[in-house]
């Protein structure tokens, strides 16, 4: 799960990391007030969304009066920014960050992640902030150190310094960052991050290091002990379709072609889609329906399949293990009916009494084509499709 | 042979009395598995599936000595769990349960590491030798004994796999499901060692799937180390980047652990890559003349 900016600096701000004096607003007359509460004569405006890459389109800008704060944002309030990192349609911006002007003197960059491969949270920094890392790793691997945090001693001083080294900090700035980073590595741990960035991080030019953005995932599988980050929850920033499956148990993500896909376990649903491709045709998305799949998961799966009007056919492809094909077969011939699936569908099922699944899906009096072999039935599909 | 069960192991269940646990673990007496009872907090004393529960793994070691365990417990408490079994010195733990907290996982994998103890999982499919012993959720029908070593980091991917090579007659030695999240129990290469050393296995099929470097890894370690053939098919050739499929380990991030980069470096390796999922029985054929 993503937290907006704002949420993130609230959690910088919980933990003692240095960020700037802001509020947020909903509504466009708010911000004067807002402007005139946080004081000074100079505010930065962003929007809200949960994408990076702002900036560059329009989405943060630097006022000189609360009344540019205002026309910012009613330009953006209730409008979708579309970035590099977004789709075509963008994000929906339903909230504006106000922020007293910050001087810059160095734009740094600071981040941490659980690291697969060292199976450590590993943090990451580099000299070179503000801008792509990726561009930084691929042509100045030197400048960008990886310091791994034991997960029962956690960070020590002595990783502090050897990252402020990287970052060139000086000897006050080095004594200023150490608590920041045990701070950082504490937040991770207590609210269960996947990730934190904070891109850039400062040296104002009072020579203070300073959080200037916020990015931070959190784990989903832990969000049942974290009821303060649930709260902060935003299902504008998802794709409704994904937002719906998600609340229903089903994992979907959205795609560009017309073949729907229906499937029990996330790798199967991957072969699936890749076997689609293979045969010439374009999985419209990726939909598990998870382990079991039963009856009323299936009509769920088909209802939000069919919301999708680029789908010309459907294919369902289940490999019963425990469940049994023929109770799956019910499922999916009383899920058709009470969905009214007017496209073809093309169901695949294997494994534990498929045969018998079959032999009912091909005496119902609905369209379905019952192919028990994967390559057969993705064909079917594709050809059905064009 | 066969590589980490066999119908000797002595298998305890870790939330024994639950729904899923009770349902798999009938499956998985009636297939001939040595389940010597569970742990249930609370029940102990009971009788459950005709064998007995325990409060804890410690009572549990003494009265009826298990060598491995099999968790169903719900994610909040897998972390308490494997821990319980791993001080408790069972020797094998799989963990079946999925949506456990990464975090959990960091500590617990650093100290299943540090007492030298094999955890399979979690968010598995778990691991079965045919004819001998089921550890987890997979569908016993579709397999058969045979020479096929099978490791897969999906459920319903390794099931594939699994009827494909029983199709054509080969058969498994074992099969493991390690699991799709970002912190595994066991990796690659800690499964394609053992299957290297046992020799029932002729073959070994490693199933993929995009996200991470694990397949990579494995890859350079197959070139190193393993003599036998190994046949691979990756999924997620047509995942769009930065998106979430499902399991907490496929997504690609920064273009990073791509289907095709995985591809293209276990096929410099000398690993047979299938092209397609429906191919990877007839690729194991084409590798080993039955």
């Amino acid at each position: 799960m993503n937290l907006h900016e704002f949420q993130g600096k609230e959690l910088f701000a919980q933990y003692g990391l240095p960020v700037s004096n802001s509020k947020v607003i909903y509504e466009a007359e708010d911000a004067q007030k807002a402007c005139r509460d946080i004081g000074g004569s100079k505010w930065v405006v962003k929007a809200q969304v949960h994408a990076g890459g702002r900036g560059k389109a329009g989405g943060v800008e630097l006022v000189d009066t609360p009344e540019d704060a205002i026309s910012f944002a009613k330009k953006w309030l209730g409008k979708r920014l579309v970035t590099y990192q977004t789709d075509e349609k963008g994000q929906l911006v339903n909230s504006v960050l106000i922020e007293e002007c910050t001087d810059i003197a160095e734009e740094l960059y600071l981040s941490a992640v659980v690291d697969r491969d060292s199976q450590r949270v590993v943090f990451i920094g580099s000299s070179e902030g503000g801008v792509n890392i990726e561009e930084v790793a691929k042509n100045s691997p030197e400048k960008i150190i990886y310091e791994p945090i034991d997960p029962l001693c956690g960070a020590q001083g002595f990783q502090a310094r050897k990252i402020a080294k990287v970052l060139k900090l000086n000897n006050e700035q080095t004594k200023q960052f150490t608590p920041m980073l045990k701070n950082l590595m504490k937040l991770f741990i207590e609210k269960d991050l996947s990730l934190l960035e904070i891109n850039p991080l400062v040296i104002t030019s009072g020579g203070l290091l300073h959080c200037l953005d916020a990015k931070i995932n959190i784990d989903s599988n832990a969000i049942y002990r974290q009821p303060e980050i649930a709260e902060m929850h935003d299902p504008s920033q998802e794709d409704p379709r994904e937002s719906e499956a998600a609340k229903n148990d089903l994992s979907y993500v959205s795609l560009d072609g017309n073949i729907g896909c229906m499937v029990n376990g996330a790798g199967l649903a991957m072969g699936t889609m890749d076997t689609i491709k293979y045969f010439g045709g374009n999985p419209a998305n990726f939909l598990d329906v998870g382990g079991t799949a039963t009856q009323e998961r299936v009509t769920k799966a088909f209802k939000i399949i069919l919301d999708d009007p680029e789908v010309k056919v459907v294919l369902v492809n289940i490999f019963g293990g425990i469940v049994r094909c023929d109770l799956i077969a019910e499922g999916v011939l009383a899920a058709i009916e009470e969905v009214g699936v007017e496209i073809p569908v093309v169901v695949r099922l294997e494994g534990n009494n498929a045969d018998l699944g079959s032999e009912i899906l091909s005496k119902a009096n609905i369209k379905i084509e019952s192919i028990n072999n994967l390559g057969d039935a993705a064909k079917k599909a594709v050809e059905l499709a064009k | 042979m066969s590589i980490l069960v066999n119908k000797d192991t002595r298998v305890i269940v870790q939330g024994f009395t639950g729904s899923q646990a009770t349902l798999h673990s009938e499956q998985a007496i009636e297939y001939g598995t040595n389940i010597v009872g569970g742990i249930t907090p609370g029940k102990g004393g009971q009788t459950h599936l005709g064998k007995p529960v325990f409060d804890t793994m410690d009572e549990a070691v003494k009265s009826v000595q298990p060598n491995a365990s099999l968790i169903f417990v719900p994610a909040p408490f897998c972390k308490d769990s494997i821990l319980e079994a791993a001080e408790s010195g069972i020797e094998l733990i799989v963990c079946i349960t999925e949506g456990v907290p990464t975090l959990d996982m960091l500590d617990v994998k650093k100290r299943v590491d540090e007492l030298d103890i094999t955890l399979i999982g979690p968010n598995c499919p778990g691991l079965i030798t045919p004819g001998e012993a089921k550890l987890g959720i997979m569908p016993a029908s579709i397999h058969m004994q045979g020479s096929i070593g099978i490791i897969s980091r999906s459920g319903t991917l390794t099931y594939e796999a699994v009827k494909q090579t029983t199709d054509l007659g080969f058969g498994q030695s074992s099969c493991v499901g390690i699991g799709g999240d970002p912190i595994p129990g066991s990796s690659f290469i800690d499964i394609l060692k053992l299957f290297e050393n046992d020799p029932q296995t002729e073959a070994i099929v490693m199933v993929g799937e995009i996200g991470g470097t694990a397949e990579e890894d494995a890859a350079e370690f197959i070139k190193n180390n393993v003599s036998k053939p190994v046949i691979s098919y990756i999924a997620g050739q047509t995942a769009p980047a930065g998106k979430r499929m499902g399991h907490a380990g496929a997504i690609i991030a920064g273009g990073k652990g791509t289907a095709a980069d995985k591809i293209s470096k276990l096929k410099e390796c000398g690993v047979h890559v299938a092209d397609n999922l429906t191919e990877i029985g007839s690729t194991v054929a084409k590798v080993i003349k039955k």
